[in-house]
């Protein structure tokens, strides 16, 4: 942060009338654009490593024709969507249409504003960070629903209200997966929760709440329309559910607000179960100085590198849910069971068992 | 305290701002014919037989309902669960009563088959 300050005041001293409230949010559009930018890029490559990856799990080698290795493939494809018209269906309500791409990436990208990504290297801190990520996720399903609706066409409509149920259903879950957490914590703020999780590998969230984490992956899945809970897309039902009516750059807004809320969901899970930036290497004696050369943020994106491939391994390995099953899923397995777990995580704080309570 | 939201206020911008531009670029950089048998809504190669606003299965309506009752209390249990290691047996009685209601709550929906999907 020091090399910051100074950026800072040779800004101030450079330009004069650079100062007071245009300064302030300037400093932070900078700040965001450098948080967002990075981020398209993850988004992009991370489609690249999907079809990579996939496609070596299917021995098939995957794109490779654009650019050395088709490393330029993700580039490609934005400018051929950014060429193709868009198009305004005659019976769909232009407003809302055009609405919900954007309500669909605002949240997705506001949500980012939180996150921690190393000691002191954040946008903002607030008190209720976890909630506010709570809040603004949930934003995200309003996206999909006037999708769904402003298309009036049927197939986005099914897809809209599959989407609906499922995301109210799971978030139930997560925001009970995520109390266990906060209960250990103490506090909703998530550089608190991930500084709390200090020690070492064994003192990270993942070991005393083991089956929340569990829960919570599966359940970011279903939040974030993976395979195998994508019945929201569902090709070979509603061939394509919400963004049947969607194309071109429409089309790929969306595709960005799911990416980009996939990434979230995995940095969420390192944050609250995972450590978030503390080395995995804390606490075991020569191991812990031989990686203290490493930052923090290095940890945390590693940590979170895991999970998108976990993403890609779950989506070649398992075959699609039928929706019922998904239902089933959420309100007679995992609610119960999280309202349970929050029973024994808090009769283990108050009878103080265990190492980590 | 306040200032902590102002990046909040400029990441939903950019959000937003995120949201519009692309669809600008894509707007200008792509061609416009519209036809109208392109504008259409899709239906597999068929015109349209009825209205899309069509009826739908209660279910879904049932679900969002829940929804509702199970998300105010994940919001009631945050405050507790932040402070319940100070609050000690007494936030555990208290938060165990209401966890009692509601799943007493829950109970009678699923034995009244408002979670079947079959």
């Amino acid at each position: 942060m020091g090399l910051w300050q100074s950026f800072v005041e040779v800004v101030h001293e450079l330009i004069p009338w650079f100062d007071g409230s245009i300064a302030t949010i300037l400093i932070i559009l900078i700040k965001a654009m450098a948080l967002v930018m990075p981020l398209m890029l993850v988004v992009a490559y991370f489609t690249y490593a999907e079809r990579k990856v996939i496609g070596y799990m299917q021995l098939r080698i995957g794109p490779n024709r654009v650019g050395p290795k088709g490393w330029l493939q993700p580039i490609a494809d934005a400018l051929k969507l950014m060429t193709k018209e868009i198009i305004f269906p005659t019976k769909a309500n232009i407003y809302l249409f055009l609405l919900a791409p954007i309500l669909a990436i605002a949240p997705a990208i506001a949500v980012w504003a939180v996150i921690p990504f190393d000691e002191g290297i954040y946008v903002t801190n607030l008190d209720i960070s976890l909630l506010y990520v709570l809040a603004i996720g949930s934003i995200g399903v309003y996206g999909i629903i006037l999708a769904g609706w402003a298309s009036n066409s049927k197939y986005p409509l099914l897809g809209a209200l599959r989407s609906a149920s499922l995301l109210v259903s799971y978030e139930i879950v997560i925001g009970f997966a995520l109390v266990t957490v906060v209960m250990i914590a103490g506090s909703v703020n998530l550089n608190v929760i991930v500084e709390a999780q200090k020690g070492s590998i064994l003192h990270w969230y993942w070991v005393p709440l083991f089956p929340m984490m569990i829960v919570f992956f599966i359940s970011a899945l279903v939040e974030t329309n993976r395979a195998p809970f994508d019945v929201v897309e569902g090709e070979s039902e509603i061939v394509g559910g919400t963004h049947v009516e969607y194309s071109g750059m429409t089309f790929a807004v969306f595709f960005l607000a799911e990416y980009a809320n996939m990434i979230l969901m995995a940095v969420l899970a390192v944050v609250m179960f995972f450590g978030g930036w503390h080395s995995p290497f804390e606490g075991i004696p020569y191991m812990e100085s031989a990686f203290s050369w490493v930052p923090g943020i290095i940890w945390l994106l590693a940590k979170t590198s895991f999970f998108m491939f976990l993403y890609l391994w779950v989506r070649a390995t398992f075959p699609r849910f039928r929706y019922d099953q998904i239902m089933r899923l959420s309100w007679k397995v995992f609610l119960p069971f999280t309202i349970v777990w929050i029973f024994v995580v808090a009769l283990m704080t108050q009878l103080h068992i265990g190492p980590w309570f | 305290m306040l200032e902590n939201y102002l990046p909040i206020m400029v990441f939903i911008f950019l959000g937003i701002a995120f949201g519009v531009g692309p669809m600008l670029i894509g707007y200008l950089l792509g061609p416009s014919k519209p036809d109208e048998e392109k504008n259409s809504q899709f239906e597999c190669g068929f015109p349209a037989f009825d209205d899309s606003r069509m009826y739908f299965n209660i279910r879904y309506y049932l679900v969002a309902i829940l929804f509702i009752l199970f998300d105010l209390e994940v919001a009631f249990v945050f405050p507790w669960a932040v402070v319940q290691s100070d609050l000690g047996w007494f936030g555990f009685i208290a938060m165990s009563v209401f966890l009692f209601l509601l799943v007493v709550g829950f109970v009678f929906e699923w034995k009244k088959g408002a979670l079947e999907w079959e």
